[in-house]
């Protein structure tokens, strides 16, 4: 049995969802309440990816200071706001989480 | 009369949205060598592991595809759960649709099947930037390419080296982690008002609040719920201010 057929339609929808507004915004003007709203968007998504990746273990919620990740990504969020450097970023982030978890583990 | 050296070419555009995406490539680059192995390890061919790279180009929906295809779920269950995976990218083209709006058509859909989380971020990063400047370059979507290609490349690429090569980098260098490290670079300086920082606590915490929810659907709840909780702290702050104002 093939997967293909399916993957192609998946590939499909999953193309037109991403050109949907891009295509249709040519031929009307975005009402003034959307185009607040867009604004928000990075943020809120953003926010959405990272935050139950540095706050949830394995479904639970851990809040503590021996959630390494939550403690790296203090750090790394810390550095991100005085230097807005992306680099500088990641490398303080991955730092602080191998620091960490070699102190937690021993 | 010499005409004055340009100051924005396609060329530099497109080099530095290349160059802007290279942190992010730290990240991506062994989440898909893992999507290649996971993928064989689900029994899905070769073909159609790496296929899937090309005609889906989407990492957390491939992730759940593969598994899917392995639990031998029928199509129409694969393509609606890719579909309610990747909702979050018609709000990508919201966001992005006013900038590249001039475009003729060609430009349009293929900017659109480089859509990722990854290019958009940084190609919104670059627009966000240009806001309010008078002297904004005109080839502001060859930079968007730049960065969309160059993320296409390392995902192929990743995808292939997971698939053939078996390299495996081990769980314990947690590189992974890269991944979020990069959005946190991208969101925090984004943030420069009580709006804005409301929009991302909110989305923050209704994502915690919706992880359980079935087919990833707390991501665009959480990612509507910020949005609206963005708009709401606006219009408590605009009225205040205005009413302070008439006082």
């Amino acid at each position: 049995m093939s997967y293909l057929p399916a993957l192609a339609v998946a590939g499909l929808l999953t193309f037109l969802t991403r050109l949907s507004f891009i295509a249709l915004l040519g031929r009307f003007e975005l009402p003034p309440l959307a185009a607040r709203a867009l604004r928000f968007v990075p943020p809120a998504v953003l926010s959405a990816i990272i935050v139950p990746e540095l706050v949830l273990r394995g479904g639970e919620l851990q809040l503590g200071w021996r959630n390494a990740r939550l403690l790296a990504g203090l750090a790394a969020a810390l550095v991100a706001w005085k230097s807005r450097n992306v680099f500088l970023t990641i490398a303080v982030g991955m730092a602080a989480l191998w620091a960490l978890q070699a102190l937690l583990a021993g | 009369m010499l005409p004055e050296a340009p100051r924005f070419t396609r060329g530099n555009e497109f080099l530095s949205g290349c160059r802007d995406e290279l942190p992010i490539l730290l990240g991506v680059a062994p989440f898909g060598m893992i999507y290649g192995l996971l993928a064989l390890s689900a029994g899905l061919p070769v073909a159609v592991a790496q296929g899937m790279s090309s005609i889906v180009f989407a990492g957390s929906a491939q992730f759940i595809a593969a598994q899917l295809i392995h639990d031998r779920a029928p199509g129409g269950v694969i393509v609606l759960t890719v579909l309610v995976v990747n909702l979050r990218h018609a709000l990508y083209s919201a966001s992005l649709a006013p900038y590249v709006r001039p475009l003729g058509r060609g430009w349009k859909a293929g900017l659109a099947y480089l859509l990722t989380d990854e290019a958009y971020a940084v190609a919104v990063t670059r627009y966000l930037r240009d806001e309010g400047r008078s002297d904004v370059s005109p080839y502001r979507h060859w930079y968007f390419l730049g960065a969309g290609l160059t993320l296409w490349l390392a995902w192929q690429w990743s995808t292939a080296v997971g698939i053939f090569v078996g390299a495996r980098v081990p769980a314990s260098w947690s590189l992974d982690f890269t991944l979020a490290l990069t959005f946190i670079a991208l969101v925090v300086p984004a943030l420069k008002d009580r709006a804005g920082v409301a929009a991302a606590l909110a989305a923050g915490a209704l994502a915690i609040a919706g992880a359980a929810l079935p087919y990833k659907l707390g991501l665009p709840l959480a990612a509507l719920g910020g949005v609206l909780a963005g708009l709401g702290a606006e219009a408590l702050r605009r009225e205040p201010s205005t009413a302070g104002r008439a006082a």
